[in-house]
């Protein structure tokens, strides 16, 4: 990991000082090692730059607004962010011409508050080994399982192939299988009540910080249903379990079919709610009932609900198996 | 007490589509085919005008059930409208029953603007299942009770 930071660092300073980009888009570490947020670099600052396994955040999000400015941005994307990238490219969100992109490898995020699952406190740093991982903290050297400790997202990789890149450090990696919808499948074998015990359980944590949807890539309009006062769910507390279930419906619905399953809302959501599981509900339902579809994996294609056939499904027909 | 053994009377939110479906209500009444009273009809445009949030919106203001007539597909005024309908229905409807909420409380129908016979069976039909369902607890908004 260490080796690229470095690759990427010196990547950095050359096309900042040969003036082909002027800005660079990136992580950078906080007060501790694990908490590692999106920030943006000039010549001046870019040994601030880090990339570390605590690195979890997608870049895309980013350039929408960061394209539209004067200049070139250099960005660096992991393989599952250029879904993302490929997305907002497709909805004319960012301006590609003033976007270059370097892959980087990823081989697993880490989520720092699985930690304390394994009593490791006051984390120094973290560096991974295969599928072992060493963490270095005050109190010495822990050992723990990588998988144990990784980011829902990264349990349920999509592959290590870059969709989109102008120059790749590390060599192109290769898409692989998940089991990305076990869960969503052991929710639909449950009966109705069962169901609606779960959510109602899981979505009643919801603080309503609204970081899902500031963090989504897909969540991207300018003008949002949730910031309209009139749609008596601007507020910013739930105030009853009618409210906690709108929102998450109508945030999901909002991305269906634009969702690339990047796994941000379940990363940043502070009561560790399981948004995936909605939108991956989505992304079942859409490959059952239309064919598979992979959101961002490239420009062209057109979404599910943005196409049609003429023999589609009747609507109480969704719970039919295949097509 | 009375209250108690007050008979159970759904409200049902029906939206249907100027073109077809809303004329189809309309030849029922001329017809003079009878439709519940609980069925209460908005109009929109297109079935593809309705967005999911009408749907949850309704429920909160106190519906049992919620109802979308359209076109038949490939009858649509606007050519393609209803096509997207079924599609983005679907979806929907088969969230809210991944949520937990019963499926027979959602339901899409095609009535053109000549089938007053078959509205009249679709509400009836409804208003019946619903009531048999009994009263939307999943899907409500308290502060919207009297």
């Amino acid at each position: 990991m260490q080796k690229i930071s470095a690759e990427m660092k010196k990547r950095a300073s050359e096309l900042l000082a040969s003036g082909e980009v002027s800005r660079v888009i990136g992580w950078a570490e906080g007060d501790f090692c694990y908490d590692c947020s999106p920030a943006t670099f000039t010549a001046e600052n870019i040994d601030k730059l880090v990339y570390t396994d605590f690195c979890g955040a997608n870049l895309s999000k980013y350039l929408i607004k960061e394209s539209k400015k004067e200049g070139k941005i250099l960005v660096f994307l992991k393989p599952c962010d250029t879904y993302s990238f490929n997305q907002l490219i497709q909805e004319h969100r960012i301006v590609r011409e003033n976007i270059y992109v370097i892959g980087i490898p990823c081989d697993g995020k880490l989520d720092y508050d699985k930690f304390k699952f394994f009593d490791i406190e006051g984390v120094l740093g973290a560096e991974s080994n295969g599928n072992e991982l060493t963490v270095d903290t005050i109190y010495g050297k822990k050992t723990v399982n990588k998988e144990e400790v990784m980011l829902e997202k990264c349990l349920c990789c999509k592959g290590k192939k870059h969709m989109v890149y102008d120059e790749l450090i590390g060599e192109e990696g290769e898409l692989k299988e998940s089991s990305r919808f076990s869960m969503v499948e052991k929710l639909e074998a449950m009966t109705e009540d069962e169901r609606y015990a779960f959510w109602q359980g899981e979505l009643s944590k919801c603080i309503r910080c609204n970081a899902c949807r500031n963090v989504c890539p897909a969540c991207s309009c300018e003008n949002c249903v949730f910031d309209n006062p009139e749609s008596n769910i601007a507020s910013k507390a739930n105030a009853n379990e009618f409210e906690e279930k709108l929102f998450h419906i109508i945030r999901a619905w909002h991305v269906a079919g634009r969702c690339t399953d990047c796994g941000e809302c379940s990363r940043v959501c502070p009561q560790n709610i399981p948004l995936h599981l909605l939108n991956r509900k989505f992304i079942k339902d859409m490959n059952t009932f239309y064919g598979e579809y992979q959101a961002g994996e490239d420009t062209e294609t057109r979404a599910p609900l943005n196409s049609y056939k003429l023999n589609d499904r009747e609507a109480y027909e969704f719970d039919k198996e295949g097509k | 007490m009375q209250v108690e053994n007050k008979e159970f009377k759904p409200k049902i939110v029906a939206f249907c589509c100027n073109w077809c479906s809303y004329a189809g209500a309309d030849l029922a009444g001329s017809s003079r085919l009878s439709y519940p009273a609980e069925v209460k009809i908005i109009r929109i445009p297109c079935s593809c005008r309705l967005n999911p949030m009408f749907i949850l919106k309704a429920f909160q203001r106190g519906a049992d059930g919620v109802i979308l007539c359209g076109c038949h597909p490939g009858d649509c005024h606007y050519t393609t409208g209803n096509y997207f309908a079924r599609r983005r229905m679907t979806t929907l409807f088969s969230m809210l029953n991944y949520l937990g909420i019963e499926k027979e409380r959602t339901r899409v129908e095609w009535v053109s603007a000549a089938e007053g016979a078959k509205f009249s069976v679709v509400m009836n039909d409804f208003v019946k299942t619903i009531t048999e369902l009994g009263e939307n607890k999943r899907l409500e908004d308290l502060r919207c009770k009297r």
